[in-house]
């Protein structure tokens, strides 16, 4: 595993709300091209461990090194990373005054990665790639659960991300529009892109990922490829916990 | 009622001008203030919510007439005592902007506060996902998001401020409230002056709010 291909290096990362820790010790890398899923029962830590690898919360202590930028050190600037990994949430959050359009062409043309015209014309190849192309002018508010979550995909990438981070993507959706979601997904995967996954979806673990983690506690328990984690576990908490959502 | 209404009509509509002058006057300092304070009350930082607490208590705890007394005829006592006579003198219109933009403008951050608060905080975030810097975020995501909520309160804001110009007739500025005491004093026709006047009120204020009401509802067009 050659040292440059090290897209995401966590080591030793700590994180406290207040009195709470949440995240103990927890230390990975992940790779160019890997897709990590992250599995655990509620309130292990996975989300906060996401949302770490971008700052959204703060780091408490331990080493976060994204693309080469060390994001614990205080004096690098975080937008700059942050224009090179995409993040995906569990409630969309698409922005409620802007169209789908607007949505995928704001971060471009207002980081002037683009202009106007570029980020209309690279938008709408985003938008054909996730099935939208006919929805640019909607509002979100005028979409479905699924179809928002692929516009916020295709906001994502519409930043030309190297990673991109998916926080429970399909945890607020209808049962009918997961499949929908987890497809962009898998061809997103396919084509190489690095992903860090936070889900409950233990069949999209199995088929797309090439690392499973399995988190509770603020540790990581156990990671392996899925066959490993998923079909011979070692840890009696992996075991548990695989035994009651499969 | 005519004779007075063709005597002192032009008189009381120039009042009223005024009265809209001061307002305007008012309202717009009171936006900026209200925008100020109240995205100092948001931000993750202790001293600025404590300075924006500060103001808004400050101002909510005294009353417009005593804050009206304080600045047209305290604040020059105080400079002219500490710099020689007539150092610092404020006209009656200058007065009565500051005062009503700080009165307003309390308020004005309280709304704005509620407003942005009102947002959900994964359009922030997601903003800020993306590499967009905090003000560029608040700027082209949660504020105009948050003004879409705020534009009733506003509106009731106004039209509160719009009243309380004739309070700042006891500092001597020449709006509707302070012309109709001398057109009382020259008349004598006291039912009729106030009951014009509160008919003029009456009319600007009810225009002024179906208007604001039509401009929200534009706004609020096509969105959910």
């Amino acid at each position: 595993m050659a040292e440059n291909n090290v897209k995401i290096h966590v080591s030793h990362l700590k994180k406290s709300f207040g009195n709470l820790e949440v995240l103990k010790d927890v230390s990975v890398d992940v790779t160019q091209g890997e897709v990590v899923v992250v599995l655990g029962p509620s309130g292990s830590g996975k989300s906060t461990f996401l949302r770490c690898l971008n700052r959204l919360e703060t780091i408490t202590d331990g080493q976060v090194i994204v693309d080469g930028y060390d994001i614990t050190d205080k004096k690098t600037d975080i937008n700059k990373v942050r224009e090179n990994i995409g993040m995906v949430f569990q409630h969309f959050n698409l922005f409620n005054n802007l169209n789908v359009m607007g949505n995928m062409i704001l971060a471009p043309t207002e980081l002037k990665k683009a202009t106007k015209a570029e980020a209309t014309e690279n938008a709408l190849k985003l938008l054909k790639r996730v099935g939208l192309l006919d929805k640019a002018e909607a509002y979100p508010s005028q979409l479905s659960g699924g179809q928002k979550q692929r516009v916020a995909i295709a906001r994502a990438l519409a930043m030309n991300p190297d990673i991109l981070l998916f926080d429970e993507p399909t945890s607020a959706l209808d049962p009918e529009m997961v499949g929908e979601v987890l497809q962009v997904m898998k061809q997103l995967a396919s084509e190489g892109m690095t992903m860090v996954v936070v889900t409950h979806e233990i069949g999209f673990a199995r088929e797309v990922a090439s690392r499973v983690i399995f988190m509770e506690g603020g540790y990581i328990v156990e990671e392996g490829t899925p066959e490993e984690v998923l079909d011979h576990p070692k840890e009696a908490r992996t075991i548990d916990f695989l035994s009651k959502v499969l | 009622m005519i004779r007075i209404i063709t005597t002192y009509g032009g008189l009381l509509l120039t009042a009223m001008g005024q009265t809209l002058l001061l307002a305007l006057c008012g309202l717009f300092f009171a936006c900026i203030l209200g925008l100020i304070f109240g995205l100092l009350s948001v931000l993750k930082n202790r001293a600025c919510n404590i300075i924006s607490i500060i103001f808004v208590d400050a101002i909510r705890g005294v009353p417009m007439i005593v804050l009206a007394f304080y600045i047209y005829f305290g604040m020059p006592a105080l400079f002219n005592g500490l710099m020689g006579y007539n150092a610092v003198t404020l006209t009656a219109l200058q007065a009565g902007t500051i005062c009503l933009s700080l009165n307003c403008g309390a308020y004005m951050a309280e709304i704005i506060r509620a407003g942005i608060q009102s947002v959900d905080k994964g359009q922030m975030e997601a903003a800020r996902s993306l590499g967009l810097p905090y003000w560029k975020a608040m700027y082209r995501v949660v504020l105009p998001q948050a003004i879409r909520t705020m534009i009733p309160s506003i509106i009731n804001q106004f039209i509160i401020t719009l009243k309380d110009t004739s309070i700042l007739s006891v500092i001597g500025f020449p709006e509707l409230v302070n012309t109709a005491k001398n057109v009382v004093a020259n008349s004598f026709k006291i039912f009729e002056v106030w009951t014009l006047v509160a008919l003029m009120y009456l009319v600007v204020i009810t225009v002024l709010s179906r208007v604001a009401k039509i401009l929200e509802r534009r706004l609020n067009r096509g969105r959910e």
